[in-house]
């Protein structure tokens, strides 16, 4: 395991390079004039645009470009954002947030959704379940953004048990309705997921061997389904945390918080490339490692799985 | 390992994940919150310098910390002299400012004549690549300093005459020049800048009515007041701290429920029904203003070429209904290119043309020989623009049966490219907000040929001339008059469709006793009172 | 209160078939047989036929012109003049749903088809492989998982159209779907690759490739069968949330445009008077629910249908 988790980092590199190559490439290469609407309703003076195809390199071919790029990134330069402030003073504001509210989506999408699944799962069906059922179609069916605009509106504006956004610097109080409303797509597929592979375990001839061992049942699903049962869900929490980490755009709008997606977004509109590579960069690093935990992860929960 | 530990070690780990990034997190203090007024604000696109700085949320700023040699009326947007104590011309050509001694920067240097012309020769060097240069285009010795490789350093039409006094001569007379100087480009520069740039950009220092403070990126500013303001009306509340929001309606929702002070515009939503009069009070703020929403014509495409067909267009678009619908009745449906605010303004220049008449409207088309294939509407979807371009778009699809659709383009730099490269394929969206309260803001930028704003690709050698006789016309008011005329021709040729015109609007919240706009829609930060504390 | 609820399960809640008395004539002709018993299956494909109907033919469903608005009503309530209400534009809310079927569904169904079988494809094969290959392929979608999506959205539906004109209907729903589909098989990929790494290793596959057999016939016959839950599960939530991003782009300008109308563009266009219009948002996700739980009934009818532990 230990060779194979080197080998896995040391393919990091190849990937890191290549999908940061692609951002930078396409983010410069959204459109053939890239400092349109930089300069409000009218077309940027020439000596505006020779000032600043100069800073950014836009001079040299994209690959010298990028490796200019890389070259500063590397002694901890990620440049500045158009406005002239340190893209990495910028994220090291925000991405503290972001992991926060990550981590509270994640945790209340794993113990709601995996809560719910065993419950339908080991119940079969019936009322729990199709409640199980049509609750989180619904969540799916609503999109984030409506989810969002009802909670604050009903808990925040008219009943004011929440603030309507959400402080700098936010406590883990402040960040669970966004949290659930983060986490309530996720949430939905967990409870599915989980109760699918439940009703699978069942029928396992493992499963009839430890109820016919005598085993009591909490100990049969508790031990033996749960934890075959957990894998796909395990794949798939560790996948989505990856995907948590990258900010979410919508939810941190609807709720002002301060953290990566809206950079990213505002960063992409506006041609931002400084912040929106920054970011990329970081978020690429983190997807990767999280894809490997997961991966190491199967070989502690299934045994049958060795990796050499 | 069992599954039980595994579920600890992994609760663990994110219990520590957690706690580390909660550290540093807590309110601040309460006093200081208390003394505090917030406003809704969002990152500025520049480094906040005057000349470098022609958008809404640097510009905020910049008014706070700095102050102009005329400022503009809270309430009727009329120019008074504010750091000049007089501005003087025999031939509108030559000016001659005298600056009112006792000014200082915030860090203690006083403010010169030579504050002004450094700051102005600096933005219209073309090496520094400042957002505002076009500003300084009308004094003399421009062209030399403004290209790529500039051939002089200053214009030699700024001179310093003594510490208090120097003089602009301008390529050409303009008479209303003086009363476009409370412009934020025309703000004065400290030694500072020029010796430590990167300290400048970090904690700007300017002469106005409040001192940088602190600034996180992507979070807040905050601005304390500063007690040596040599102004007329002194600043009142201990603090300003800017606060960056993504959404305007979080903003909005926060005002209503006490968690911020004030918000700078109020979304759409609000409007219809009169929600925010009920939701905001006394809070809510409305006044006349410089904004105007126009849909443009891309007169380089010959379809569009017919002046008639485009009045056509322009009577098919029901306003009033939109503006009701859509506005809950707040915007004015526009009678010409100018709005009531702004000097020189003169009612329904543009008639029938701006007049929604479905049977004449109908007549028109017939008679410039109908449209042929889709007609696009085209606007930036990241600025709030889709449900009145679809209603704009619906209006003349059912009124003139061509099948008129809203075609949106991802971002405000996508629109602006087409634009920049002339490849509209239909109408366009088109705002604009006057920098100064004269009619000529409205229209010299948007319709004089090659002009920065032309768009349309417009060119009327009679307007051109028009323009011209009223920049040189002896008096403002003969200026003004000039001016009209010259828009009563532009509305005839139809190059761009007047929607209507955006009041100034915004909230305040209950902790507020008054914080207000002025018709340029830029805050008067003088005026700003918390209530006594109960 | 153990052993017995759980052992007296599948007979009180899921009613096992009778075993067929003729020779099991192969795995999908087997599901087939299980299938038609099972009423659920019948609900849900009635709903999809309607809604199939919907698409094709949506003036069987109403005479209103979808376009037409009447903006001094908008907002109106449900009535008799327009039965779901009007929206923000003076739309008739069901003309317009009923309209947006086809749109909806032809991208929803698509991009979910996309995503599944190229997601599966790769994690099939790389879950089965393993070695370089296996690496070569997860990598491969790792450098497509860390592309933001707005970003890919707006790259891939910009470049291929010219902004600012109108493109055809179905070009434009083609490219939405492909834009989908290159930004999110790599998530598919990775369920399919778990759930394959995990059938691997049991030992009825050991076992099939000890007797020799070839690995299509493993993959099909013994791997495939076991992996499909996790990924019908994920397909059929994911058509729900493909309509979702299909809205996104839509707010962004990049989508689906007018004339062409989806439930996804009526919802994002909407949004920001939900609190005036809720009626406007309600109708379209309505169908939007009802459409997924069709297909997640049918998704659960047809996995046990396939699942060899069940019979």
């Amino acid at each position: 395991m230990g060779r194979y988790t080197l080998r896995r980092l040391l393919q990091l590199i190849p990937v890191f390079l290549g999908s940061t190559f692609i951002v930078y490439a396409l983010v410069w290469g959204l459109s053939d004039d890239p400092f349109a609407g930089k300069c409000g309703q009218r077309a940027c003076s020439p000596a505006y645009i020779a000032v600043m195809t100069e800073r950014y390199n836009l001079d040299d071919n994209i690959v010298v470009q990028y490796l200019k790029y890389l070259g500063a990134l590397f002694t901890g330069d990620f440049g500045q954002t158009a406005s002239g402030t340190e893209v990495a003073d910028v994220i090291a504001n925000a991405y503290p947030t972001t992991i926060k509210l990550a981590i509270v989506a994640l945790v209340i999408e794993a113990v709601i959704g995996i809560l719910a699944g065993i419950v339908s799962g080991l119940r079969g069906r019936g009322f729990v379940d199709s409640l199980v059922l049509v609750s989180t179609l619904f969540l799916i069916s609503l999109p984030v953004f409506v989810t969002g605009l009802v909670l604050k509106q009903v808990l925040g504006v008219e009943l004011g048990i929440i603030r309507t956004s959400v402080p700098n610097d936010p406590s883990i109080a402040d960040l669970i309705v966004p949290g659930f409303v983060l986490g309530s797509l996720s949430m939905a597929y967990v409870a599915r997921l989980t109760r699918t592979s439940l009703i699978e375990n069942t029928r396992a001839d493992y499963v009839r061997t430890a109820v016919a061992k005598g085993l009591s049942r909490r100990r049969v699903v508790g031990v033996h389904m749960l934890r075959n049962s957990l894998i796909a869900v395990v794949t798939f929490l560790g996948t989505d945390l990856g995907a948590l980490m990258g900010g979410a755009i919508v939810t941190e709008g609807v709720f002002n918080i301060r953290g990566i997606g809206g950079l990213v977004f505002k960063g992409i509109l506006q041609q931002d490339t400084a912040t929106v590579v920054g970011i990329v960069v970081l978020l690429v690093i983190v997807y990767l490692i999280a894809n490997l935990v997961v991966d190491l992860l199967y070989a502690v929960l299934d045994p049958r799985i060795r990796y050499d | 390992m069992s599954l039980r530990r595994l579920v600890a070690i992994v609760a663990g780990m994110l219990a520590v994940a957690l706690v580390a990034t909660a550290c540093g997190g807590g309110g601040g203090g309460d006093d200081q919150s208390a003394q505090t007024l917030s406003i809704e604000w969002g990152e500025p696109e520049n480094p906040l310098i005057p000349g470098n700085t022609t958008e809404q949320n640097g510009g905020d700023v910049i008014d706070a910390l700095f102050a102009g040699l005329v400022k503009y009326d809270v309430n009727t947007g009329q120019p008074s002299n504010e750091v000049a104590d007089s501005i003087t011309t025999t031939d509108n050509k030559t000016f001659t400012i005298k600056i009112k001694p006792g000014w200082t920067f915030h860090d203690g240097t006083p403010v010169t004549a030579q504050s002004f012309v450094d700051s102005w020769n600096w933005t219209a060097l073309g090496t520094n690549a400042a957002q505002a240069q076009s500003f300084m285009e009308k004094i003399d010795g421009y062209d030399e300093v403004s290209t790529e490789a500039p051939t002089a350093q200053t214009m030699r039409g700024l001179r310093v005459v003594d510490p208090q006094t120097f003089t602009v001569t301008l390529k050409q007379p303009f008479t209303i020049f003086p009363l476009t100087l409370g412009y934020s480009a025309y703000y004065p520069l400290p030694q500072k800048f020029f010796t430590d740039r990167a300290g400048f950009e970090a904690a700007p220092v300017g002469n106005g009515e409040f001192r940088f403070e602190s600034r996180t990126p992507n979070q807040n500013l905050t601005l304390v007041r500063n007690d040596q303001y040599a102004g007329s009306v002194k600043p009142q509340v201990q603090r300003l701290e800017f606060r960056v929001y993504s959404e305007l309606q979080t903003s909005y929702d926060d005002v209503v429920s006490g968690n911020l002070d004030h918000v700078r515009a109020i979304p759409s939503a609000a409007l219809a029904g009169n929600r925010w009069k009920t939701d905001l009070g006394a809070g809510a703020r409305q006044k006349e203003g410089l904004v105007t929403d126009s849909l443009g014509f891309p007169l380089y495409d010959p379809r569009f070429a017919n002046p008639v067909l485009r009045k056509a267009i322009s009577m098919a678009i029901d306003r009033q209904t939109i503006v009701n619908q859509i506005f809950g009745g707040v915007y004015t449906p526009a009678t010409g290119y100018a709005t009531s605010a702004a000097e020189g303004y003169v009612p329904n220049q543009c008639g029938e043309a701006c007049t929604f008449n479905p049977q004449r409207a109908q007549q028109l088309l017939a008679q410039a020989g109908g449209f042929q294939g889709p007609l696009t509407l085209t606007a930036n979807s990241d600025g709030g623009h889709d449900p009145y371009m679809q209603a704009v778009a619906n209006s003349i699809r059912q009124t003139l049966g061509i099948d008129a659709r809203y075609q949106p383009v991802p971002s405000f730099s996508e629109q602006r490219r087409l634009a920049n490269s002339q490849q509209f394929t239909g109408l366009f969206r088109n705002g604009w907000q006057g920098d100064y309260p004269d009619i000529e803001t409205f229209l010299t930028q948007l319709y004089r040929t090659n002009a920065s704003s032309n768009d349309y690709g417009y060119s009327n050698p009679a307007v051109d001339a028009a323009l011209s006789q009223a920049d040189q016309a002896p008096t403002v008011q003969a200026a003004d008059q000039g001016y009209a005329a010259a828009e009563r021709l532009v509305l005839n040729d139809m190059p761009n469709i007047p929607l209507w015109s955006r009041p100034v609007i915004y909230g305040n919240g209950s902790r507020v006793a008054e914080a207000e706009h002025n018709p340029l829609n830029r805050q008067d930060t003088t005026t700003y009172r918390l209530n006594p504390q109960g | 209160m153990t052993e017995p609820l759980l052992a007296a399960r599948p007979a009180d809640t899921e009613p096992e078939p009778e075993p067929d008395a003729a020779e099991v004539s192969g795995l999908w002709t087997d599901a087939w047989r299980q299938l038609r018993r099972r009423p659920l299956f019948w609900v849900a494909s009635v709903i999809i036929l309607v809604l199939l109907v919907m698409a094709f033919f949506p003036s069987l469903f109403t005479s209103i012109d979808p376009r037409a608005t009447d903006l001094a009503g908008s907002g109106s309530e449900p009535g008799p003049d327009a039965i779901f209400g009007r929206d923000l534009q003076g739309h008739d809310v069901f003309a317009r749903a009923v309209y947006g079927a086809g749109p909806t569904l032809a991208v929803g169904v698509l991009a979910t088809l996309g995503t599944v079988l190229v997601g599966a494809l790769a994690g099939l094969l790389g879950g089965f492989r393993g070695g370089w290959q296996d690496s070569l392929l997860s990598r491969f979608a790792e450098i497509f998982a860390g592309l933001p999506f707005v970003l890919g959205g707006i790259v891939i539906l910009t470049t291929f159209n010219p902004p600012g004109q109108p493109v055809p209907e179905s070009r434009l729903i083609f490219q939405v779907v492909t834009t989908i589909t290159v930004l999110s098989w790599p998530i598919a990929m990775r369920i399919m690759r778990a759930a394959t790494i995990t059938a691997k290793q049991q030992d009825y596959v050991k076992a099939a490739r000890a007797l020799g057999a070839g690995p299509l016939r493993i993959v099909f016959r013994h791997i495939l069968p076991n992996t499909l839950a996790p990924v019908l599960v994920y397909a059929t939530i994911q058509l729900g949330a493909f309509i979702g991003a299909e809205a996104t782009l839509s707010f962004l300008g990049i989508g689906l445009k007018d004339p062409v109308v989806s439930w996804g563009v009526m919802i994002a266009e909407s949004q920001d008077r939900v609190a005036q219009i809720p009626h406007a948002i309600l109708f379209p996700a309505g169908f939007l629910v009802v459409t997924v739980l069709a297909f997640v009934m049918l998704g659960d009818a047809v996995r046990d249908a396939l699942d060899p532990r069940g019979r």
